[in-house]
C-alpha cells in the first residue's frame, strides 16, 4: 500500500502537513513528501481540498455473501441482561430491517434464569442459549472461545456488543479468533446503501476526531457500542423469541484463569461510564471537603460524582471516579464540571457528553470554550445556591404529589 | 522472569491546541511521546523484575522515530528494547498490530508475562492487548489496578470492572493491561537518560519475525478507515456571571427547559 500524491493537482496549500496527526508529511521543494511515520489514517485524504491524495491498497475481494443475522452479545450479570443489550437490540433491529435478516441474541452462562422473559415483545427472532458449568463465572478466555465457536456455526453478518469493561476485553479476543475486524466504542452504526456493509463511526484522539470504519472482506463485521448512546426499543406485545440451546465442547472452556474474589467498591458498584448525569469536581474545589456539596448536588440531579485527574492524584476521590485520558471516557446526558479548568486530557474523556455545564471562578478557563452553559463564580457561593433551589423545587414537587 | 512491555509512540495531545474558529485540533509541530498509559505498564514490568529478578524488554511497533519511546522505556528501567519497524507494518489495524507483536514475542521465546497500557490515547481502542493474548494463545487480565503476587507459575491481580473489583489468578504466560492506578511511574534520572541514549535499540523488520507477511500492515488489516471528520462544533457557551442566586436560577431554568433535570 502507499499514500499517493498527485503532484500536478496539489496546490501546496499545506493543510495536509498541518493536520497530519503523525507529522508524517513534509514539504520537499515543490512537493509533499510522505515520511515513514504515515499510518494511512486517511485524514489527509479527507481534508485535501483538491483531492490530490489517495491511499492505494491491494484490491480487496468482496466478503463472502454475508446474509447471516445481526447477532447481539447478551452481556448479563447473574442472568440479568445489561441495559446496553436492549440498546443494541434497538439499533440491531434497525440494521436487520435494512438488511432483511434476522436479529438474534446470544447468552452464555450456567443455570441461567429465564432470559427469554426479559426479551419478550422485542424484535428478537432467536435467542441462542449456551450453558456450561465452566461458564458459571464470567472469564474472558472461555467466554471468548465459546462466542467465537458459535459465530463459526451461525455465520452472522454483524456482531454487536456493549463497549463495557467486559465487552472491551472480550470482543477483541473473539475478533482475533474469528479473523475479522472489530471497531471499538462505536457511537454510530448504519448500513452503506451501495454495498450493504456496516459503517461504524467512533470517536478517536480523545473525541477530537470522528472516524468511520468498515470491514470490507471479512465476516462478521464486529463492533462494540458505547452504552447509553443507542435508544432501547419499545416493547410490543409479549411474544417471546425462539430459543436454541447449544452445548459447548469442553476444550473451549479450559482455562488457566481462576476468579478468586469479586466485590463491589466501598460505596457499592460505581460506574461513571454509564451514568446519565455526572457532577465532576476539580482542584478548584480546594480540598476533599469541597466534594461534600458536590455529592449533594449530584444526588439532587440523580447523578454520580466524578473527578478530574488532579484531585484523584491528590487522594481526595478514588480512581474509579476519574474522568479523562488516564481515567474513564464518559458520555452522559448532562456533565457538570465544577472547579475544573478543562485541560485537553480532561476534555478527551468527556467532550462527547450531550450537554456540558461549567462552573468556574476563572472566566478564561478553557472549559468555557467547549461547555454549553457556564457560570463564572465562586463554587462556595454557586453550589449552595443551586442546591437550595433544587431542594426547594423537590419539596414543592413532593407537596404537589400529596 | 522475562517480562515484555508493549509500548506505543503517540502524538502528545497535551501539546495540541484547539483552533477557536474551526474547533479543530492544531496538530502542527505536535511532538510524539510515549503513550501516557504505557508509562504505568513500563513501571509495572520494571518493578516486578526488580522484585522477582529477571529482565524487562520493551517492544514497540512503529516508524524509526518511535525509537525515542523505547529509549524512554530504557531510561525508566527496561533492560532491552526492540523496535518492530518496516514499511510492511504500516497502516496496521488492531488485528494486524497484535499479530505482528505476537510474532515478536514468540521470537523472544522465553516470555512469561506481557504488560500493556490500558489503551493508547490516539486510537483509544484497548484492543491490542487482548488481541495479542489470543494470537499467543495466552490468558489475559485487563484493567489491572494491583498486582498481589507473582510467581513463576501465576500472577494474582486485582482488576477494576464495571461492578467493582475482581481478583484473578492467571496462569503464566499471560498478558496484563494495566490502569493508572497500578503505580506511580518513576521519572527517569539524568544518568539513566544518558545511559538510555547510548543503549542499543534492536530493529526487527517483517523478515526478522516468523510470521505470515500477508497478515502485516494495511493489507493484513480487516478494517479500513473510510472517513475522518471533526465532530459537530458546539454552539458558543452561554455564560452567566454575577449574583450567585441569579446565575443559579438561570442555570436551573435552562436545564429544566431542555428537560435535562
Amino acid at each position: 500500500m502507499a499514500l499517493r500524491i498527485d503532484h500536478a493537482a496539489c496546490t501546496l496549500c499545506l493543510r495536509c502537513i498541518e493536520e497530519c496527526p503523525y507529522g508524517a508529511l513534509a514539504q520537499l521543494e515543490d512537493r509533499i513528501a510522505v515520511g515513514e511515520a504515515c499510518t494511512f489514517c486517511g485524514l489527509c485524504v479527507e481534508i485535501c481540498p483538491v483531492a490530490a491524495i489517495s491511499i492505494e491498497a491491494k484490491e480487496t475481494e468482496r466478503a463472502e455473501a454475508g446474509r447471516g443475522a445481526v447477532l447481539v452479545y447478551g452481556e448479563h450479570h447473574e442472568g440479568r441482561l445489561h441495559h446496553v443489550v436492549f440498546e443494541l437490540i434497538g439499533k440491531g433491529a434497525e440494521l436487520a430491517t435494512t438488511l432483511r435478516c434476522p436479529l438474534e441474541v446470544v447468552v452464555a452462562g450456567h443455570g441461567l434464569p429465564d432470559v427469554c422473559a426479559q426479551l419478550a415483545g422485542l424484535a428478537v427472532d432467536t435467542v441462542h442459549l449456551v450453558e456450561h458449568p465452566a461458564l458459571a463465572q464470567y472469564r474472558d478466555g472461555p467466554f471468548g472461545r465459546t462466542l467465537a465457536h458459535l459465530i463459526g456455526e451461525l455465520r452472522p453478518a454483524i456482531v454487536l456488543a456493549g463497549a463495557t469493561g467486559r465487552g472491551r476485553s472480550l470482543m477483541p479476543r473473539v475478533a482475533v479468533l474469528c479473523r475479522t475486524g472489530l471497531t471499538a466504542d462505536c457511537t454510530g452504526l448504519e448500513i452503506e446503501s451501495e454495498t450493504g456493509d456496516l459503517l461504524q463511526t467512533r470517536p478517536a484522539f480523545g473525541g477530537n476526531v470522528m472516524a468511520t470504519i468498515v470491514t470490507r472482506r471479512h465476516r462478521p463485521q464486529m463492533a462494540t457500542v458505547r452504552p447509553k448512546v443507542m435508544t432501547p426499543p419499545e416493547r410490543k406485545g409479549t411474544a417471546r423469541p425462539r430459543v436454541r440451546r447449544w452445548a459447548v465442547p469442553s476444550e473451549l472452556t479450559a482455562s488457566r484463569t481462576q476468579v478468586l474474589a469479586r466485590q463491589a467498591g466501598d460505596q457499592g458498584p460505581v460506574n461513571i461510564a454509564e451514568a446519565d448525569v455526572l457532577v465532576a469536581g476539580g482542584r478548584g474545589l480546594g480540598g476533599p471537603e469541597g466534594f461534600k456539596p458536590l455529592a449533594e448536588l449530584a444526588a439532587l440531579l440523580g447523578g454520580e460524582l466524578a473527578a478530574s485527574r488532579a484531585v484523584v492524584d491528590a487522594g481526595w476521590v478514588p480512581y474509579e471516579r476519574q474522568v479523562g485520558q488516564t481515567g474513564k471516557t464518559v458520555q452522559p446526558r448532562l456533565y457538570v464540571a465544577v472547579g475544573i479548568s478543562g485541560a485537553v486530557q480532561h476534555r478527551a474523556g468527556m467532550q462527547s457528553s450531550e450537554t456540558i455545564v461549567a462552573i468556574n471562578s476563572d472566566p478564561d478557563a478553557p472549559i468555557f470554550q467547549f461547555a454549553d452553559y457556564g457560570i463564572v463564580g465562586d463554587h462556595r457561593e454557586v453550589l449552595p445556591a443551586l442546591i437550595e433551589r433544587l431542594r426547594a423545587a423537590r419539596a414543592a414537587e413532593g407537596a404537589e404529589d400529596e | 522472569m522475562h517480562i515484555v512491555v508493549c509500548i506505543k509512540q503517540v502524538p502528545d495531545t497535551a501539546e495540541v491546541r484547539i483552533d477557536p474558529e474551526r474547533g479543530t485540533l492544531i496538530r502542527e509541530g505536535v511532538p510524539s511521546i510515549l503513550n501516557p498509559l504505557d508509562a504505568y505498564a513500563v513501571e509495572g514490568a520494571v518493578a516486578l523484575t526488580e522484585r522477582n529478578g529477571g529482565t524487562a524488554t520493551a517492544l514497540c511497533m512503529g516508524p524509526p522515530q518511535a525509537e525515542a519511546a523505547l529509549r524512554e522505556a530504557i531510561a525508566r528501567g527496561c533492560d532491552r528494547a526492540i523496535l518492530l519497524t518496516d514499511r510492511a507494518f504500516a497502516g496496521a489495524d488492531t488485528w494486524s498490530t497484535s499479530y505482528a507483536l505476537a510474532c515478536a514475542v514468540r521470537k523472544l521465546g522465553d516470555v512469561d508475562l506481557v504488560f500493556c497500557g490500558k489503551q493508547a490515547i490516539d486510537g483509544d481502542t484497548a484492543q491490542v492487548g487482548p488481541g495479542l493474548a489470543v494470537h499467543l494463545g495466552w490468558p489475559q487480565a485487563t484493567y489491572v489496578r494491583r498486582i498481589i503476587e507473582a510467581t513463576d507459575e501465576a500472577v494474582a491481580v486485582e482488576r477494576l470492572t464495571d461492578w467493582g473489583n475482581e481478583t484473578l489468578r492467571v496462569g503464566l504466560p499471560a498478558v496484563l493491561t494495566v490502569l493508572k492506578d497500578l503505580n506511580f511511574p518513576r521519572l527517569p534520572s539524568l544518568v539513566s537518560q544518558m545511559q538510555a541514549r547510548r543503549c542499543p535499540v534492536e530493529r526487527w523488520g517483517a523478515g526478522d519475525i516468523d510470521g505470515d507477511a500477508a497478515q502485516f500492515g494495511l493489507d493484513g488489516s480487516p478494517t479500513r478507515v473510510v472517513k475522518v471528520f471533526t465532530p459537530p462544533v458546539r454552539g458558543a457557551c452561554v455564560v452567566w456571571q454575577g449574583e450567585p442566586q441569579k446565575t443559579a436560577a438561570k442555570l436551573i431554568e435552562t436545564l429544566r427547559r431542555e428537560a435535562l433535570i
